[in-house]
């Protein structure tokens, strides 16, 4: 019998040397005769486990890892081929505590599938969303998404169905569907994760999008620090395209849909909609201002919806089971489940899809593990740059929207970085007020200047010069970037800068650097 | 002259590259990163033959090129080295370990090292965040990385 082996090409494994060690398995399995298959998959999300190397076994699959080149020998020694004991052995990769406490829908195919295989995405449920959608009305399509209770899974948590209804009802002959994959949070790599590892699940969601509004083209934007995201999708379109999930008739109908991935430039701004749809039409990526939405004036001008990674890849699942089965996971206004990205100074990082409602702490501590440095948790950010510091105090807060906004913070695009207590929160609020100096689309003053401005404050504050005066000056200027600019980037980097002077006011206490010299 | 070509030379083959976006809808991005990847930055003779080509002033050109952090006006050195500077890269040490690539390179960030090898880029966030601190060599990604290992892949790198 043939013995099959799972390895990721998934960034994040090929990042800890995925490559090399698939190379030397292949060379072991052709030195020692054994007829075997290496297939290439997404990533599990076991980050810890990375490069995490699997085995078809009769009782399902075992997994070893985190597996080096050298450990590859031994693995053949001690009989990995048949699930065999070794001192990296995990057992059946289903009943991995991390993966089994997990509700897997957006996700329910990475890791487990060949990306590039139409056949094992058939296989495993997919494109039964899609065909669902081809024989419903536009207006049918649009409820039960509302119905799920799906929301924006980019930032801001608008409900989908309800912008997607927008789209449908504008009057346009030309109809886009834009997909937001410029993922530039840090913290964050579910997008990532989704079009390496499962991309024809974001096809048939933006097919579906396109179904139910009307729109024929479709974009993915995505940025330059992907290559291996943007190499995985165009083959996949590709192949969807010869397979007529896209084209003139999409899966036989006689609905047209077809799409492309355009490539930004580094700008962290264009992962704003109307700055991304600025730099798709080929102009600088200058936020505009609302209204006219994007929903009726958009992509040159078209009524377009622009939705991300996570909200398209969540539809075909919604489509398949149901709005109902979707909306009863989560709490409160927060329906379904989040594909929560743990990440920095913890044990166990990795992609963890849950539905709303578990607690900061319990993700922290009990999922991630506590840090990888073994020292007290500081510090957790939530929800990217623009996210707030929570300090362990309001580790009971819960994975909500809601919850989350009435603690001054955001889950933005649901990426935890955890921080040990060597963090200087000082220094963390220098960094968010620098970052937005660097990356500000340059359109309004309060974002433009008022960055600068504030990793000037901070800088004083580093050295004791007058703290009062600086930290009552940072409040003002927080408050005016707050309210005084355009789009979330001047507008919420206040939330790292103010959490980390609430929370941690005596990092912010520093003796004048004279005095501290003596 | 500018890149060992002639500016006609140069003009013609940025031409050939703005004909073959023709079909695309908004194809200013995809020929800037075109030109980037065949010449390794966007000449002051490219932008005047886009914005001919495509009827749009120098000036929109130059504005779209200058505005991306991608898109060099120099070319870069043989290799270039993303290295990370985000939050979750940031709490294992990121910031050390950046301090420590400069040192041992001996330039700061955008510069390239005299023997014109290694160009090193700040970007925030690969998405390797899982697997910090973490850096881009090319288009190669790196992950839980320390000094001695960095100062390994830019010396294996020809
Ligand atoms: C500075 C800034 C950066 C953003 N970056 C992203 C991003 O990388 N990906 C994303 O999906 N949304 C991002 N957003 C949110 C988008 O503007 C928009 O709300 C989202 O794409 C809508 O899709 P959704 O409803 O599916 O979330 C960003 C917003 C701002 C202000
Ligand atoms: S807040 Fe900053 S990034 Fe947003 S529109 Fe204003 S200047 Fe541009
Ligand atoms: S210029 Fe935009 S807020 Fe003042
Ligand atoms: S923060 Fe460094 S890779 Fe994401």
């Amino acid at each position: 019998m043939s013995h099959k082996i799972y390895l990721p090409r998934d960034a994040a494994a090929l990042s800890v040397g995925a490559e090399k060690v698939a190379a030397t398995i292949a060379a072991e399995l052709a030195s020692r005769g054994i007829d075997a298959q290496i297939i290439r998959t997404g990533s599990r999300g076991l980050h810890w486990l990375e490069p995490m190397v699997e085995v078809k076994t009769a009782k399902g699959r075992v997994a070893y890892g985190p597996v080096t080149v050298k450990d590859v020998p031994g693995l053949f020694e001690a009989g990995f081929l048949e699930g065999d004991d070794h001192p990296l052995a995990q057992g059946l990769t289903k009943e991995i505590p991390f993966l089994k406490g997990q509700t897997r829908l957006t996700f329910a195919r990475c890791g487990v599938t060949d990306p590039l295989s139409l056949e094992d995405y058939r296989k495993y449920e997919g494109l039964k969303g899609l065909e669902k959608a081809v024989a419903m009305t536009a207006e049918e399509i649009v409820t039960e998404v509302t119905d799920s209770g799906l929301r924006g899974r980019g930032g801001a948590g608008f409900p989908t169905g309800i912008k997607w209804n927008t789209v449908r009802q504008a009057q346009g002959t030309q109809k886009y569907i834009v997909c937001n994959a410029d993922e530039g949070d840090s913290g964050t790599f579910a997008d990532r994760m989704i079009m390496e590892g499962d991309p024809f699940v974001l096809i048939e969601g933006m097919a579906i999008a396109g179904l139910a509004t009307g729109a024929t083209r479709g974009y993915i934007y995505t940025r330059s620090e992907y290559p291996h995201a943007i190499a995985t999708m165009r083959a996949a379109i590709g192949i969807a395209r010869k397979a007529g999930v896209l084209g003139a008739s999409v899966l036989g109908s006689t609905h047209a849909f077809d799409m492309e991935v355009r490539v930004g430039a580094g700008a962290y701004v264009c992962g704003e909609e109307t700055s991304l749809l600025n730099s798709l039409e080929g102009k600088r990526g200058l936020v505009r201002a609302k209204p006219p939405l994007p929903a009726l004036e958009g992509l040159f001008g078209r009524p377009t919806v622009v939705n991300n990674v996570l909200s398209l890849a969540t539809v075909p699942v919604i489509l398949d089971r149901g709005a109902g089965f979707y909306r009863d996971f989560g709490v409160g206004r927060s329906h379904g489940t989040m594909p929560i990205q743990l990440a920095g100074n913890i044990k166990y990082p990795g992609l963890y899809e849950t539905p709303f409602g578990i607690t900061l702490g319990e993700l922290v501590n009990e999922i991630g593990g506590g840090t990888r440095s073994g020292r007290p948790v500081k510090a957790v950010q939530v929800g990217g740059p623009l996210g707030a510091y929570f300090p362990v105090d309001l580790f009971d807060t819960p994975f909500d929207y809601e919850a989350f906004a009435a603690r001054d913070g955001l889950i933005g695009h649901a990426g935890v970085v955890v921080f040990d207590d060597t963090a200087d929160m000082l220094e963390q609020a220098r960094f968010a007020m620098e970052f937005c100096a660097i990356e500000s689309c340059g359109k309004c003053t309060p974002c433009r200047i008022g960055s600068t401005r504030g990793v000037e404050v901070v800088d004083k504050l580093a050295k004791g010069d007058r703290p009062d005066e600086q930290i009552a000056l940072l409040t003002s200027l927080c408050d005016t970037m707050k309210f005084g600019s355009l789009c979330a980037l001047g507008g919420f980097t206040p939330y790292p800068v103010m959490s980390a002077l609430t929370h941690f006011p005596e990092d912010f206490n520093r003796k004048p650097i004279a005095e501290a010299a003596e | 002259m500018a890149l060992g070509l002639s500016d006609e030379e140069l003009a013609e083959r940025v031409g050939r590259i703005v004909g073959m976006h023709s079909d695309l809808e908004g194809p200013l991005l995809p020929i800037l990163h075109a030109v980037e990847q065949e010449f390794g930055c966007v000449p002051e003779i490219a932008i005047r033959e886009i914005a001919d080509r495509l009827n749009l002033s120098r000036a929109e050109v130059h504005g779209v090129r200058t505005f991306y952090h991608d898109f060099r006006g120099e070319p870069a050195g043989r290799h270039t080295l993303k290295v990370c500077r985000a939050e979750a890269c940031q709490s294992v040490g990121a910031a050390d370990l950046a301090d420590g690539i400069r040192a041992a390179l001996g330039i700061d960030w955008h510069e390239t090292t005299p023997d014109g090898k290694v160009t090193l880029e700040p970007v925030y966030c690969l998405g390797l965040c899982s697997c910090a601190p973490a850096v881009l060599l090319d288009d190669a990604p790196y992950g839980r990385l320390d000094l001695d290992a960095v100062r390994d892949l830019v010396a294996e790198a020809s």
